[in-house]
């Protein structure tokens, strides 16, 4: 399955593409596609700029992300691997 | 530090304004993002994997407590309450909202601070040494050079457009801190026969996927000559540079290709031509330039404290550095705590310095291109409470220098183009060389760590460099060995294939184990290493891969 993610264009932060059309920060809440559907769910996300940059199709496996750019995927999910800073500088 | 007059002031105000404007445009979509991504770009703007990042120019790495402290504000109030220092002596914020950005800028102004020419392909943030004005074996404080450089830079119509971004370093002492061979243009102060200061023209140095050391050019240049000079270099670079191909549009390909001495010749020629003219620096301009970079002369002469507290002497030991003026010393603030993140320093930290600077040091900070800070100019008396306040703010860490200290660029974590983490690789091998002890056995070492081969965390110029590629979707970390930054600039060799990220911190320690076997008295690593040679640190690399 694949589905379509981006940067929000207010705020840079990472969106994915629901079923109904819209863009929300949950992957639990992306739409699911299979190949015939991905291309033309990415076209149309394309053209909404106003609201998505740099639309992309991402490959999902159980649920999260799969393919080879699984760790890009997750880290773009989850946030940064590194800790808090704040926690590390009062260590 | 230099001050900004009316015109840098309505210069910067300016530019804000158009951006706040271009900003609006692209939000209610007169502008598409191909239109506005180079806007953005000019103005420090990049979209990374999670976020925006803001790239805030530090000229040659010198900042004031009040600029500080506008840092700290602005990473409490638009970011998450930290920022990061990188290897080119700039900050990054990795979260701020576009929205907010003009309003970021603005106030960077009020404290005479932007973002302009922090990317695209334009002359970049000048670097310098962090111990410049302060240093004990300086010939001559690079900072008023480095400034009428960004001066000249600034928005210069003909260097705006160029085949690829252009890193200039300056550097006015005996030893090189500002890696005047690994930068597009390296200026290297140095005093002729006749006892005048001048410039060696080091050109076509750099790091990314073709690492290059610059080559000498003008073993002597006239400090009135440098505007001209340099117009000269960059005309034949803008000509002549492969706009055709990213790869290969940097300076140091066409210096490779045409080889140093044509090139210098090309330059020769062109400079013959304009040396006479407009660019010729008036001695006067010079002067106005240098007064802004006042420094102190003198100091009651009270040594470095003897101190039973063993904590405080550990890290005066690494941490300071001598003073040119007898009674002063230079303290590196390590921003690589044990297990942190190398350059994230929190908002309450950045005012902590600020603080510490105001009241102890001059007022003066120092970014360095090792993502540590610097007070140049502290009193000896005042040693002891610059340290208290240091480990107080959690910024006391006695690392400067050891292989704790470890360079690394953003990687994966962060960073759009990364094909690795960076990161916590450093972080893994910091806490496991802080708990062998092998970070103060072995002294000065340098570890870097690059999440790509664009470098930005200098693996190629480190003792110990560590390169992350994605094979697969898997991450493995290529080793480097026998790298230099500085004088002795050299580009490591890689040792083999890649490891596995968990295996690297080992294997690190093991080569570390290597060299304190087979080490001369007093032999330093790097010198061990090129006595020896890489080969005989293979095999406890590869132990147990």
């Amino acid at each position: 399955m694949k589905t379509v993610t981006a940067n929000r264009l207010t705020d840079g932060r990472v969106i994915y593409r629901t079923t109904t059309g819209h863009w929300t920060s949950e992957l639990a809440e992306a739409a699911r596609l299979d190949n015939d559907q991905a291309d033309a769910v990415l076209e149309i996300a394309s053209d909404e700029s106003h609201i998505a940059v740099g639309a992309y199709l991402i490959e999902l496996q159980d649920d999260l992300p799969g393919g080879q750019k699984w760790r890009r995927e997750g880290i773009r999910l989850s946030g940064p691997t590194t800790g808090s800073t704040h926690a590390q500088a009062t260590a | 530090m230099y001050k900004y007059d009316s015109y840098d002031h309505a210069m910067v105000a300016d530019r804000i304004a158009e951006f706040r404007d271009q900003v609006a445009r692209r939000l209610d979509g007169r502008l598409t993002e191909d239109q506005f991504k180079p806007l953005r770009l000019m103005n420090g703007v990049y979209l990374q994997l999670h976020a925006y990042m803001l790239r805030v120019a530090i000229p040659y790495g010198t900042l004031n407590s009040a600029q500080m402290r506008t840092l700290a504000g602005i990473a409490r109030d638009y970011d998450k309450g930290y920022g990061h220092f990188t290897t080119r002596q700039n900050l990054q914020y990795n979260w701020p909202a576009l929205v907010d950005i003009p309003d970021i800028l603005d106030r960077l102004a009020a404290v005479e601070m932007h973002a302009i020419q922090t990317s695209g392909n334009c002359i970049r943030n000048v670097t310098a040494d962090p111990f410049a004005g302060a240093a004990a074996d300086e010939l001559e404080d690079g900072r008023p050079w480095a400034e009428i450089v960004r001066q000249w830079s600034s928005f210069h119509p003909e260097f705006t457009f160029l085949p690829r971004k252009f890193k200039i370093a300056v550097n006015g002492a005996k030893a090189d801190r500002a890696g005047i061979r690994v930068h597009d243009i390296g200026l290297q102060i140095v005093r002729n026969d006749a006892g005048e200061t001048g410039f060696e023209v080091w050109v076509g140095g750099g790091q990314g996927r073709t690492p290059r050391l610059g080559q000498l050019i003008k073993p002597f240049l006239a400090p009135e000559d440098l505007l001209s000079y340099l117009t000269a270099c960059l005309r034949v670079y803008n000509q002549h540079g492969r706009r055709d191909n990213l790869y290969k549009a940097r300076i140091k390909i066409l210096v490779e290709a045409l080889g140093a001495e044509a090139y210098g010749r090309q330059v020769a020629d062109e400079w013959a031509v304009i040396r006479e003219g407009e660019l010729k620096l008036p001695a006067a301009e010079i002067a106005r330039i240098r007064r802004f970079f006042d420094q102190p002369k003198q100091a009651e002469a009270t040594p470095v404290p003897v101190t039973q507290n063993r904590a405080l002497a550990r890290w005066l030991d690494r941490n300071r550095r001598d003073h040119a003026v007898d009674g002063l010393s230079s303290l590196v603030i390590s921003l690589k705590p044990i297990g942190g993140t190398p350059g994230d320093i929190t908002d309450t930290q950045m005012e902590a310095v600020a603080d510490l600077a105001e009241r102890f040091g001059f007022d003066e900070i120092r970014a360095t291109p090792d993502q540590n800070l610097i007070l140049p100019h502290v009193r000896n008396r005042d040693l002891e409470a610059v340290w208290t306040g240091l480990v107080d703010a959690g910024l006391a860490t006695a690392n400067a220098g050891l292989a704790t200290d470890i360079v690394a660029c953003p990687g994966l974590d962060y960073c759009n183009l990364a094909n690795a983490r960076s990161i916590p690789i450093a972080q893994a091998i910091s806490t496991l060389l802080e708990e062998t002890g092998l970070s103060d056995k072995a002294g000065d070492v340098t570890i870097k760590i690059d999440g790509c081969i664009n470098a930005c965390g200098h693996h190629h110029v480190a003792h110990i460099g560590v390169l992350g590629v994605d094979k697969r979707g898997e991450e493995f970390y290529q080793i480097t060995l026998g790298g230099a930054f500085g004088s002795d600039a050299a580009i490591g060799s890689i040792i083999g294939k890649g490891l596995a990220g968990e295996d690297v911190p080992a294997a690190i320690a093991r080569l570390l184990e290597t060299y304190l076997d087979i080490r001369a008295e007093n032999e330093r690593f790097i010198d061990t290493l090129r006595r020896v040679g890489p080969d005989a640190f293979k095999e406890a690399i590869y132990a147990d891969a």
